[in-house]
């Protein structure tokens, strides 16, 4: 049904020592909001700059728009990437920025670039140089936004956006994006912010995929379940644990799966609190615990022993 | 508004549930676009029309070609049949539970529903329609 916008087989990459990819294979389809989540070092940036040719795969297959991007301008002219911390010329002013990417992307749109100027009451004669943190991340947000590629990265866009500013950047891409649909990859580690803006949910970790899934079969995948131990472990027992925490006799588990109506009256009847898991606090208890999380059914038993482990270990919140 | 409690795909159907059972969107009225839930909820435009075509499966909304999404006759009695059909398992069992925990018994669990539903029907005593509060935010909200 849908078009492969970018397909990666087993692609690694390695700085050194270091594997920052570490045989990543993943797919992504046309016009959906991809979520690229995980933590600082996880290999977020590097994914990114080797999809967008700006670095190198040390091994593996991968394609974008069905082609090898680098050195290929039919493909880099659909693609647009803002980095985390793009640097520009020197003298350079927001207003050459944004002629620069009038040129090279074709669906430009400057009247949407101008008003987004305004509503980040960004200075356009000021040199990109002396801008704020801020206002330097609303170069990026405008540029993204306005290039309107068919593939845009946005590299954790936000750094020193206040929370208005952030916000303004969020209904913004939620606005364009509904008048003209494209792909778009949202690396962030704010990520309660962004999570109702994603279709789909990549996280990453120490680079490898942990977890590749709609965000709507996420939300829901696991719950929290509080109490007395004794009584929440038996209530747990069958089911495969992604952290816990404890506290004196009360325990609290985070859980895969979902409950049915008679289980959450059970739950009830042993008074027990049962509570969602935010996308947020999934992805923290995946990558914390990441190793266990994924293991097969049949090995629940080493499951939660290596949880409880690593929550003696000092794993919090 | 949406929480994490669930997918928001369902939250989005329940939200649209709602209105038609509270009246504030009547049968055959216009439903508002999939852009317009997404833009006002800050949700994924997919996610908020997988919830309304998940209405439009159930028989509960309709589309009109190139105009958009329409309540269709007849979608708020089965709604609230169905609505129904669950109101023993949904409310009134976490009811009796909580009372059973408190020492409430049966006859002061009856006393004090025939005070709220004496309330409900006599306005000077409430001034405020009860449990109405979100319905209006929605209305102005939601449109």
């Amino acid at each position: 049904m849908s078009t492969t916008v970018v397909s990666m087989e087993n692609v690694s990459k390695a700085y050194k020592d270091v594997m920052a990819l570490d045989g990543v294979s993943l797919r992504l389809e046309q016009d959906k909001i991809y979520g690229l989540l995980g933590r600082n070092g996880a290999g977020k940036t590097t994914l990114m700059s080797v999809l967008t040719a700006q670095g190198f795969a040390s091994s593996g297959e991968f394609s974008v728009f069905g082609e090898q991007p680098h050195e290929n301008e039919k493909v880099l002219s659909r693609i647009c990437f803002i980095r985390e911390s793009q640097k520009y010329p020197d003298d350079f002013k927001p207003f050459h920025a944004f002629k620069a990417a009038a040129i090279f992307y074709k669906d430009w749109d400057n009247a949407l670039a101008l008003q987004l100027a305004k509503d980040f009451q960004l200075p356009m004669k000021r040199r990109i140089k002396k801008l704020s943190r801020g206002q330097l991340s609303a170069v990026g947000v405008i540029i993204g936004l306005a290039s309107r590629a068919e593939l845009t990265f946005f590299d954790e866009p936000y750094l020193g956006l206040d929370a208005v500013a952030r916000q303004l950047f969020y209904d913004s891409l939620l606005a364009d994006y509904s008048e003209f649909p494209r792909t778009i990859v949202l690396s962030s580690h704010l990520i309660d912010e962004v999570a109702n803006l994603l279709e789909h949910v990549i996280v990453i970790d120490k680079g490898k995929i942990i977890v590749d899934d709609d965000a709507e079969n996420l939300r829901g995948s696991a719950f929290s379940v509080a109490g007395p131990a004794a009584r929440v472990e038996s209530f747990a027992a069958a089911r495969a644990v992604l952290h816990r925490e404890g506290i004196g006799a009360l325990l609290s588990l985070t859980v895969e799966g979902v409950l049915s109506q008679a289980e959450r009256r059970e739950a009830a009847e042993l008074g027990l609190e049962v509570g969602p898991v935010s996308l947020q606090q999934l992805v923290i208890k995946k990558t914390l615990d990441a190793g266990i999380a994924g293991v097969p059914d049949g090995a629940r038993e080493e499951t939660a022993k290596a949880a409880r482990k690593s929550s003696r270990m000092g794993a919090s919140q | 508004m949406i929480d994490d409690s669930k997918p928001i795909f369902v939250q989005i159907a329940e939200l649209i549930e709602n209105n038609i059972v509270e009246g504030v969107l009547a049968e055959e009225a216009q439903v508002p676009s999939t852009n317009e839930f997404a833009a006002f909820h800050r949700i994924n435009p997919a996610t908020a029309a997988k919830g309304v075509n998940r209405l439009v499966d159930d028989g509960i909304l309709y589309k009109k070609r190139g105009i958009g999404m329409f309540v269709a006759t007849g979608a708020r009695e089965i709604l609230m049949s169905r609505r129904r059909e669950v109101f023993y398992e949904q409310f009134l069992q976490p009811l009796a539970r909580e009372a059973r925990k408190l020492g409430i018994d049966g006859v002061q669990l009856a006393a004090m529903l025939a005070r709220e539903q004496m309330l409900a029907r006599e306005p000077e005593l409430a001034p405020h329609e009860p449990a109405r509060g979100s319905t209006a935010q929605l209305k102005e909200g939601a449109l």
